[in-house]
């Protein structure tokens, strides 16, 4: 069965169906999960970068009234698996991170548990660490590949000859900050081994994907994945930092495990999200753009310089969104990494996207200044016909598109071009632009069950709705699958007992997810026809993506940037994004989607920097009031809008992910608006105003 | 969190004796700094005394005009009232530009000039600092410096103090009214903070178990016109890179008096008595206005650090001062 060509459940902007009970506060949360005598757990940390623990005194915690037990690489349980070693918690003295966790308190409290925490003495032997990220250190490496798993570097043409015979020619270097996802929710599990010993665990856990999390879990404790549930109806937020289990999952069934019968609750505070749950890497990105004249460019070359984690390699894959956004004949790019004592990094909202647009996207703004055309037209001019690289046809390409319909609705043709010249008030004006993209992914395994429950219809998948929509937007897709009104269709997800689905990553979950419940509506169609008897009940898993064709979602985002003429504040009143994201199944919750992910954008752009004190290996600044968001002053006018995009190739649905796209080249329209404003080029993240004060003090201020 | 007792005392009078007699106690106003500090480690009393419902909670006016604000009198109500706001706007401004409603709501005028530094180091019990354990080193120094002090730092700590009401409070001549174990006096709010030296564990002249009843602000015409100008990371919710209040009087283009001082870059609010001095007499002119800061910032050190340290403070702080002095003397002389 296919999906209707004109849909109607999809496309309506209907309410989020999670939304009463958010509101009302009755959401149950994985801490808030009621399980009665739970024991509480407090992670103590290692305060050195690298080296071993030599001595642990847990005395006088363990004396504390309500501390049950300390766990530590003494005594907890040696795991099945270790060979992730993020995950391989207590397994020995060795210290690879500042953060690292050496002892775990449990108590009657997290109150107890968090003062026993802070009375265990821990001795160590201190090694010499090394967590500064430079771009000429000597001991740079290429990664076998880049998340998820693609080239590393790639060479097309002769870059350094075009380069060398390019009449106009852009050569810089740009860097990103390291950042934090810091969703409101933090990471929290609650954990029960009922029966206890070989028994059967149940966690549940903020996560982005039960399944996943129970595979990894499984694999580390070494069990069968029926002897494992993992629950999880709402999240507070993950941003890719719930998509992978950290510590705190496998710290919570330890302990859980060394106090049989009883539950256990982890939250980590804030403070530990920094060192404990992943981060995106700073970026060092070294971007070279050649052109003719007329605006043809001829080379493009990023070269990208990270860090990893010593102990578990994670490669950001910043170099990719160079390879297919602009035609160009030679082209290069390459990743390197420096391995540091500094904790491991992981996914953040548009891994590889996100910080690889921020160079060549800048970079692009440079190349229209030096040629003298405008920066939308110059995109439009090197357009590709089928992707660079693969040279498959694009399944829809409509930057074009958003570029035009975004400079309209923006007023873009009124531009004058010139830096600097604009004033309102005290504050220069500035309007930058830059493009979006995020590649459409699909997961290779998902399946979805219908059953039909009275006069209603239940479909089940262990998928995630992290905040996004995810309970209101699959009951959409199966209701028109199904062919029957949306109120007819529950949905059940994030609960193993369902069936597999994968991870809520690289906006993949509609087209995976989506594609299983339309197999599965299939299913249960071909079965039982149109008078399906109550009980009825079929299944279906997603099919292997279309590889004929290059699938991308693209985008255009532009920004207006006030510089402030005496103190260089730089404030964004207003940005304004259109996508070309395939078919969108709700309006309602996309354009939350596109506007938080641009909203995240103008944090990167303006605030967020999770400052790593090399002497220590430490973020000195973890906490909210130190690593600044965005807040809401911050935000002023913020427009998402999309064209109507028919997409045959994507999936059955013809829709493209929307969860990570609108953070993608949103801090590129900023630092370009930011030049248009003031004339300076802000090429270090994030643009605040000690940048920009040296170019004010030279300014007259008439 | 270690655990500590918790007294709720009948009167103010007995709120001193307690703390007074246990080096180990503590007042608590609003407790947003106290109570993050005790989740943190940061503090570890042994006693935790209550000053909820003991403090004057209203504004009164005494004969002289002075405004004499009771110290549990809530952050909100102090900028919202309407004789604060009609003769001392930079008072109201200031409060207005510091934390969120939520948290004004809660903090008292006795505990937000005796709020600690918001340096990263201090908040972390797992990194040296003096302030927090005198002796151990400073770790901002050659650290993180971008919110650090550029006056009156010493080798010892650098870190500066982040109430945005003090600075205000300092620039108006207010007057501390205390109660404390050898009974009442009344400080010049100028006098209450302390420059680090070699004993940069106290930020204040007060005794252990000394009271914050009152501040009291006397009367100024000045001060009628008058302007608060912080300068931050955000557009709400951050703390101050610099800070600027400020009050002047001009008459026929030129400047008669001014009450000038800085926040944000020093270990107290920075009274700017030099720049007061050169303004006087001054033409009402950019030129003036740079001349005075030039003058206060001779003495300016920059704190070398992380992201290009703070060297940025000094013409951010020129130029606040110049902007906030053209503003207020109403015209703009480009
Ligand atoms: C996220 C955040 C952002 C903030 N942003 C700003 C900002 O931008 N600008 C700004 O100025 N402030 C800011 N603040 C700080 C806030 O203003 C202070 O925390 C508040 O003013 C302190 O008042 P309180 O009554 O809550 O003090 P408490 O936390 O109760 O006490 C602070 C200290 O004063 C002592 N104390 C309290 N009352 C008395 C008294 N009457 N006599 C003697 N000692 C006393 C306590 O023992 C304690 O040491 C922010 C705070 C937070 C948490
Ligand atoms: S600046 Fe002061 S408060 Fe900060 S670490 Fe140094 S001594 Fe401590």
């Amino acid at each position: 069965m296919t999906f209707p060509s004109e849909p109607e459940a999809v496309g309506r902007d209907l309410p989020r169906r999670d939304g009463a009970v958010k509101v009302l506060g009755t959401a149950t949360y994985a801490y808030e999960t009621p399980l009665a005598n739970a024991a509480y757990l407090h992670a103590v940390q290692a305060t050195i970068a690298r080296g071993r623990v030599t001595a642990l005194d847990t005395a006088a915690a363990e004396a504390l009234d309500g501390v049950v037990a300390v766990l530590t690489p003494g005594n907890a349980e040696r795991l099945a698996s270790t060979e992730d070693r993020e995950l391989a918690v207590l397994q020995g003295e060795e210290v690879a991170f500042r953060g690292q966790v050496v002892a775990l308190v449990v108590a009657d409290s997290s109150e107890v548990a968090r003062h026993g925490a802070a009375l265990v003495r821990v001795e160590y032997a201190q090694q010499p660490h090394d967590a500064e990220l430079r771009a000429d250190r000597e001991d740079l490496y290429a990664p076998e590949s880049v998340n998820p798993d693609l080239p590393t570097d790639t060479s097309e043409g002769d870059v350094d000859a075009a380069l060398a015979a390019a009449e106009v020619s852009v050569e810089e270097t740009y860097t990103t900050a390291m950042y934090h996802n810091n969703p409101l929710e933090p990471h929290a599990t609650a954990a029960l081994w009922d029966p206890a010993g070989e028994g059967f665990l149940t966690l549940w856990d903020s996560t982005q994907g039960v399944h996943p999390t129970r595979t990894a879990l499984a694999s580390v404790f070494g069990l069968d994945e029926a002897q494992l549930r993992v629950v999880c109806p709402y999240v507070g937020g993950g941003f890719g930092s719930k998509g992978q289990p950290h510590v705190n999952v496998v710290l919570a069934a330890m302990a859980a495990r060394a106090v049989p019968g009883r539950p256990v609750r982890l939250a980590l505070t804030r403070q530990q999200m920094f060192s404990l749950t992943g981060y995106r890497t700073p970026t060092i990105q070294r971007c070279r753009l050649g052109a003719d004249r007329d605006g043809t460019i001829t080379a493009i070359a990023v070269d990208v310089v990270e860090l990893t984690s010593r102990i578990k390699e994670f490669a950001e894959q910043s170099g990719v969104p160079a390879r297919m956004m602009y035609a160009s004949p030679n082209r290069s790019t390459t990743h390197r990494l420096a391995a540091l004592d500094v904790p491991v990094p992981s996914w953040m909202r548009a891994p590889g996207e996100c910080p690889g647009m921020f160079g060549p996207e800048v970079a692009m703004d440079e190349l229209a200044e030096r040629l003298g055309l405008d920066p939308v037209e110059l995109r439009i001019r090197n357009e590709p016909a089928v992707e660079p690289g693969s040279g498959k046809p694009f399944s829809s390409r409509n930057l074009v598109g958003c570029l035009r319909e975004g400079a309209v609705r923006f007023g873009w043709a009124e531009r004058d071009p010139r830096p600097g010249v604009r004033r309102r008030g005290d504050w220069l004006v500035g309007t930058g632009v830059a493009a979006s993209t995020y590649p459409v992914s699909r997961m290779p395994k998902s399946t979805a069950t219908i059953r039909r429950e009275g006069e209603r219809y239940a479909v089940e998948i262990g998928a995630a709705d992290l905040g996004t929509g995810t309970w209101t937007t699959l009951a959409q897709i199966a209701a028109d699958a199904l062919g029957v009104t949306v109120a007819l269709v529950d949905v059940r997800i994030g609960d193993t007992d369902y069936p597999m689905a994968s991870v809520a990553g690289g906006s993949s979950g509609m087209t995976t997810w989506g594609s299983a419940v339309v197999e599965a509506a299939g299913a249960f169609r071909a079965k039982y026809g149109s008078e399906p008897p109550d009980g009825a009940e079929a299944s279906g898993s997603v099919q292997p993506a279309d590889d004929r064709h290059a699938m991308h979602a693209f985008g255009a985002q532009f920004a207006e940037a006030h510089v402030h003429l005496d103190t260089g504040e730089v404030r964004v009143p207003r940005l304004l994004g259109v996508f070309a994201a395939g078919r969108i199944i709700n309006p309602r919750t996309a354009r939350s989607q596109f506007i938080g992910g641009m909203t995240m954008g103008l944090s990167m752009a303006l605030h967020e920097q999770s400052v790593l004190d090399p002497r220590t290996g430490h973020v000195v600044n973890h906490d909210l009031a130190g690593y600044h968001i965005t807040a809401n002053a911050d935000v002023g006018a913020i427009e998402a809008y999309w064209l109507a995009e028919d997409d045959p190739h994507v999936n059955a649905m013809g829709s493209k992910g929307i969860g990570e796209i609108g953070i993608v080249g949103t801090a590129a329209a900023v630092s370009n608006a930011v030049w248009h404003a003031c004339g300076v080029r802000v090429r270090d993240l994030p643009i605040t105003l000690d940048k920009v004060l040296h170019a004010l003090e030279e300014r007259p201020r008439h | 969190m270690k655990p500590f007792d918790y007294l709720a005392p009948a009167d103010a009078a007995e709120a001193v004796r307690s703390v007074a007699a246990n080096p180990d106690a503590v007042f608590l106003g609003g407790g947003t700094n106290l109570v993050d500090h005790l989740k943190l480690g940061v503090a570890e009393p042994g006693l935790v005394v209550g000053l909820a419902g003991l403090l004057p909670s209203g504004i009164e006016e005494l004969d002289d005009g002075a405004l004499r604000i009771g110290a549990g009198v809530s952050n909100s109500d102090l900028a919202a009232d309407p004789r604060v706001r009609e003769r001392f706007p930079v008072l109201s401004q200031a409060l207005l530009s510091g934390a969120s409603g939520q948290l004004r709501n809660m903090a008292t005028v006795g505990g937000n000039p005796l709020q600690r530094t918001r340096c990263v180091y201090f908040q972390d019990v797992t990194t040296p600092c003096n302030k927090r354990e005198p002796g151990s080193g400073c770790s901002a120094i050659g650290g993180w410096t971008r919110h650090h002090a550029v006056l009156g730092a010493s080798e010892h700590c650098i870190a500066v103090h982040p109430s945005d009401m003090a600075v205000a409070m300092a620039a108006l001549d207010a007057r501390v009214r205390t109660l404390g174990p050898a009974g009442e006096r009344a400080i010049p709010f100028v006098e209450l903070h302390r420059l680090p030296g070699d004993a940069p564990e106290r930020d204040t002249a007060l005794e252990h178990g000394e009271l914050i009843t009152a501040i009291d602000l006397p009367a100024q015409p000045i001060a009628r016109r008058s302007a608060y100008h912080k300068v931050r990371d955000r557009a709400s919710y951050a703390f101050a890179l610099v800070s600027v209040a400020a009050a002047i009087e001009v008459e026929g283009g030129v400047i008669r008096d001014a009450r000038i001082a800085f926040g944000g870059v020093a270990h107290a609010p920075w009274r700017a008595r030099r720049a007061e001095e050169a303004l006087r007499g001054a033409p009402a002119s950019d030129g003036s206005y740079r001349a005075a800061a030039d003058a206060e910032l001779t003495d300016a050190r920059p704190a070398e650090g992380l992201d290009g340290g703070n060297a940025f403070k000094i013409p951010l702080l020129r130029r606040t001062l110049t902007a906030t002095l053209r503003d207020l003397a109403g015209e703009d002389p480009r």
